[in-house]
């Protein structure tokens, strides 16, 4: 055999045979540091992982300067959410298939110009709620009236989940309501009534989605739709032909529903384009966010997928999307895609893009992301994550996260929605889980091989994580100590300000539960600064608009979303804290027609209302 | 200069007794093999460099210790093995546990050791440890993988084979054996699916641990009829593990069965050879 070794090392080696003893004691005194170590390092940031210590208002109030005080009693809403009914087949883990369908979205469907808030429910025969904001701090269920509670009918499905978007540009917000079931349409009819005209629309008739976002992908003034299917749609989970319906792999898996692609036609109809368009992937979609990441004047669309990578769809000028998943970085490692959410967390005028995923302490480490941009816009953008660094990776078992500056200091904090299944207390579904899903497609792709749950918990009973963004991206975990503990199973996260303060609230739907309605209480002489924008020549919700906000040296770059993170959507309007600078240096608003507005000074502490000027092209 | 030794040849991780000297590369371009099946078709890896580190941690510590505390230089197949089956088998967010996985392992043989051999399989010991010890920082490979019939049994009918030409076929077949009756057994016990219980030895888990782990000839009792006794244990151990809902019940139960088994071989080795002197 041969050995080649250069002779400086082969010097080094004779050295160092000398003293036999000597190092056999180095090495056994370095191997018990090593072991002793790294032992004493997990078990320290287990503590911190799992939790910090509570700390009162008035504690949080001085050292934070903010409080999310849960309001629901106050604010009079008493929704609860109940969890969909699945086939008998499937009871044995119903838990677990039966674990999305919590969700919120905020609209103010009456444009009184107070946000609202609708919950959708799962349970066939349950009512979604529609709460109308009476503008005394109390909301009361409107949904009955308006047309959209008994949407969760024998033979079309259960909610999972809404969006709100003015696809006919009335100046009114409609409804689209995804399923897993038949989806419907709602047009507003003034704020008066929610009309459903599914019939005819086109709409396809039977889904089992869990992500859709309002879009207009061509910018031809009329809002689009884009799908995402969980499970495959010719499936009924509360009638199945077969128990063949599972993912193919924990991390490849390719058999879950075909996305939809929906071109608005400007007559009530929709087309489906998807083919056309390019998106044909059938991974398990769980979010879908649009933003123009490469500056070319069209959103671009990330998409998060469970069971494989997520995706990164370029919009090539409006006719056609590209799959650049890979070479941009963003789809490199398969996790467990949960979320979208866009954040420019260092105030560079970027977006960046935050995804959550699955973290469970010696099971599955599999980290959230944050993939900022590696430079400025191109058309191929590259991102590189930082979430890590940011002190933003591992959360739990996450699911909806969304960013805002929560304590308007000009920085955007992150809230993260986190746990699977709060099932027995002190019993775990990890070890059956891991049977089933570490084996071949042939055995995890059949429900019926899977261990009986029996009431187990997995991820459960797990606080959401609030991250405190301290500057430039550096994230403190502020969980429990700006908010009492609650260990609901999260799902749905948005964020508006709902009683027009000049403030942050955070609603989190919580699966099979009550959601959290937080009330963002503040003790800071931090100022702010909102937007809602109207477009005229843009689609009217005007999604897919930005707004940069310079101030103080810093900018800082927000995009208007038809629905954002898991299952939710965020307050129309656009809100920038701005720390203790009393001044707005300059403002501009790309619209997604082209056109850009720039204004100078603002006045602060103010909503500023915007319409887009009808330029004539 | 001080003429450079190789070390007993037993002491090797890897079935070196195979009389032709190729054979010995034979088990460290399997687990390439492996490795870049498994990165080529489904992208197995999260990252390279954490594999390139475990794989030179270990071969650097190996070139080390070998010869400061053995004075012998090493064949670093065995090294190489065990910086890539760290590099595998554990799932980190962050480098080091990588790096201190595959010292473990390798400083394990060093400083755990009796009758001048050491005890414990190196990557069981680190992966092990770390898994145990480390769970914050630290996951396995379970669930990860394509779940694909082709590359599965391309990769098990190579190892059998491997195997049998290492003269270790045994060991990996009553493995086999034995955790197939076992879960058969334990879907009685839970009511759980067969198929379910199964399911963990169609993962590329198992197949680090039937061809690499269990048959580590360094760490292996002297006799075949031991042998098989032992690996039957090691089944029976991790059975029990597993109805106690250990996910990493084989790796645990390798590193308190094989040990043991070893230190009682080599402890009757060592009184037979005395005995035998007087």
């Amino acid at each position: 055999m041969i050995y080649l070794r250069p002779p400086i090392i082969n010097e080094l080696f004779f050295f160092m045979s000398g003293s036999k003893g000597l190092y056999q004691t180095i090495t056994t005194v370095l191997f018990v540091a090593l072991l002793v170590g790294s032992a004493l390092l997990s078990y320290i940031n287990a503590n911190s992982y799992t939790g910090n210590t509570l700390q009162t208002k008035e504690q949080a109030l001085e050292k934070y300067g903010f409080y999310l005080e849960p309001d629901n009693k106050d604010a009079n809403i008493n929704f609860r959410h109940q969890s969909p009914q699945l086939d008998p087949k499937l009871k044995h883990i119903e838990p677990q298939i039966a674990s999305m369908g919590a969700s919120v979205s905020i609209v103010d469907f009456d444009n009184d110009g107070w946000n609202d808030i609708y919950f959708t429910n799962s349970r066939t025969g349950s009512q979604n709620a529609l709460y109308r904001n009476l503008h005394n701090g109390k909301f009361e269920n409107v949904a009955a009236q308006m047309g959209v509670a008994d949407v969760n009918k024998k033979g079309t499905g259960v909610s999972m989940g809404a969006i709100w978007g003015d696809y006919d540009n009335d100046g009114y917000e409609d409804l689209f309501l995804y399923k897993w079931g038949r989806p419907q349409l709602f047009h507003n009819e003034g704020g008066k009534k929610l009309v459903d005209v599914t019939e005819g629309s086109g709409l396809p008739k039977w889904i089992n989605a869990n992500c859709a976002i309002w879009v207009d992908f061509d910018n031809d003034g009329l809002l689009d739709l884009f799908i995402g299917g969980y499970y495959k749609e010719d499936i009924d989970l509360s009638n199945l032909k077969s128990t063949k319906m599972m993912p193919e792999s924990f991390r490849y898996a390719n058999n879950g529903g075909r996305k939809y692609l929906f071109k608005n036609m400007g007559n009530g109809k929709f087309k489906d384009v998807t083919a056309e368009y390019g998106l044909n992937s059938t991974k398990w979609v769980l979010a879908a966010g649009a933003a123009d990441l490469n500056g070319d004047g069209y959103p671009d669309l990330v998409v998060t997928d469970d069971y494989n990578v997520d995706e990164l769809y370029i919009n090539e000028k409006g006719k056609r999307f590209v799959e650049k998943g890979k070479q941009s970085g963003i789809g490199t490692i398969p996790k467990s895609g949960m979320s979208v959410a866009f954040g420019d967390i260092d105030n560079s005028a970027l977006l960046g893009i935050y995804t959550t995923n699955i973290t469970e302490p010696g099971i599955l480490i599999q980290g959230n992301n944050y993939w900022k941009p590696t430079g400025p816009q191109t058309q191929e953008p590259k991102f590189v994550n930082l979430a890590q660094l940011a002190g933003i990776e591992n959360a739990g078992w996450s699911y909806g996260a969304q960013f805002g500056d929560l304590n308007n200091d000009g920085y955007m904090d992150l809230y993260v929605a986190n746990g699977f299944i709060s099932g027995k207390k002190g019993t775990s579904y990890w070890y059956d889980y891991s049977k089933v899903t570490g084996g071949n497609s042939a055995i995890i792709g059949d429900a019926a091989n899977w261990p009986d749950m029996q009431g187990k918990s997995q991820s459960g009973y797990q606080q959401d994580k609030i991250w405190l963004n301290n500057s430039n991206g550096l994230f403190e975990d502020v969980s429990n100590k700006v908010c009492p503990t609650a260990t609901y199973d999260g799902r749905a996260v948005a964020m508006a300000d709902l009683w027009n303060r000049g403030v942050l609230d955070v609603i989190v739907a919580n699966q099979n539960n009550i959601p959290l309605v937080y009330k963002n209480i503040q003790r800071n002489n931090n100022h702010w600064i909102d937007f809602d924008l109207h477009g005229t020549v843009s689609n009217a919700s005007a999604i897919g608009a930005t707004v940069e906000v310079q101030w103080g040296g810093k900018k800082q770059l927000q995009v208007i979303t038809g629905g954002i993170g898991f299952s939710s959507q965020n307050q129309h309007r656009l809100h920038f804290g701005l720390g203790t600078t009393g001044k707005v240096d300059r403002v501009l608003i790309h619209w997604p027609s082209g056109q850009t507005d720039e204004i100078i000074n603002p006045e602060i502490d103010k909503l500023h209302n915007i319409k887009e000027k009808k330029v004539k092209a | 200069m001080q003429a450079t030794k190789t070390e007993n040849l037993t002491e090797i991780n890897m079935p070196s007794f195979w009389k032709a000297d190729y054979f010995t590369y034979v088990p460290p371009i399997f687990i390439t093999l492996i490795l870049l099946v498994g990165q080529i078709f489904f992208g197995i890896l999260d990252s390279y460099l954490n594999v390139v580190l475990a794989i030179a941690t270990s071969v650097i510590a190996e070139m080390i210790l070998a010869k400061v505390l053995l004075g012998a230089r090493k064949n670093l197949a065995s090294a190489y093995i065990t910086g890539i089956s760290v590099g595998i088998l554990i799932r980190s967010n962050m480098v080091w546990p990588y790096v201190v996985a595959a010292l473990l392992s390798i400083m394990s043989k060093y400083v755990l050791r009796y009758k001048g051999r050491h005890i414990w399989n190196p990557s069981n010991f680190g992966v092990s440890w770390m898994l145990f010890m480390a769970p914050v920082y630290v996951a396995g490979l379970s669930m990860q993988w394509g779940n694909y019939v082709l590359p599965m049994s391309i990769i098990w009918v190579l190892g059998l084979g491997i195997v049998y030409r290492a003269k270790k076929l045994h060991i990996s077949l009553t493995y086999v054996v034995s955790f197939i009756i076992l879960a058969y057994v334990r879907s009685l016990i839970t009511g759980d699916a067969f198929l379910a219980e199964l399911s963990p030895l169609t993962g590329p888990m198992y197949q680090l641990f039937v061809f690499f782990m269990v048959t580590d000839p360094g760490t292996a009792v002297s006799s075949k009829k031991w042998q098989i006794i032992v690996v039957i244990l090691v089944a029976l151990v991790e059975f029990v593990l597993r109805l106690q809902g250990v996910i990493y019940a084989p790796f645990f139960a390798l590193f308190l069965v094989g040990p043991t088994a070893r230190f009682i071989d080599l402890r009757n080795l060592s009184i037979n050879a005395r005995l035998k002197t007087n």
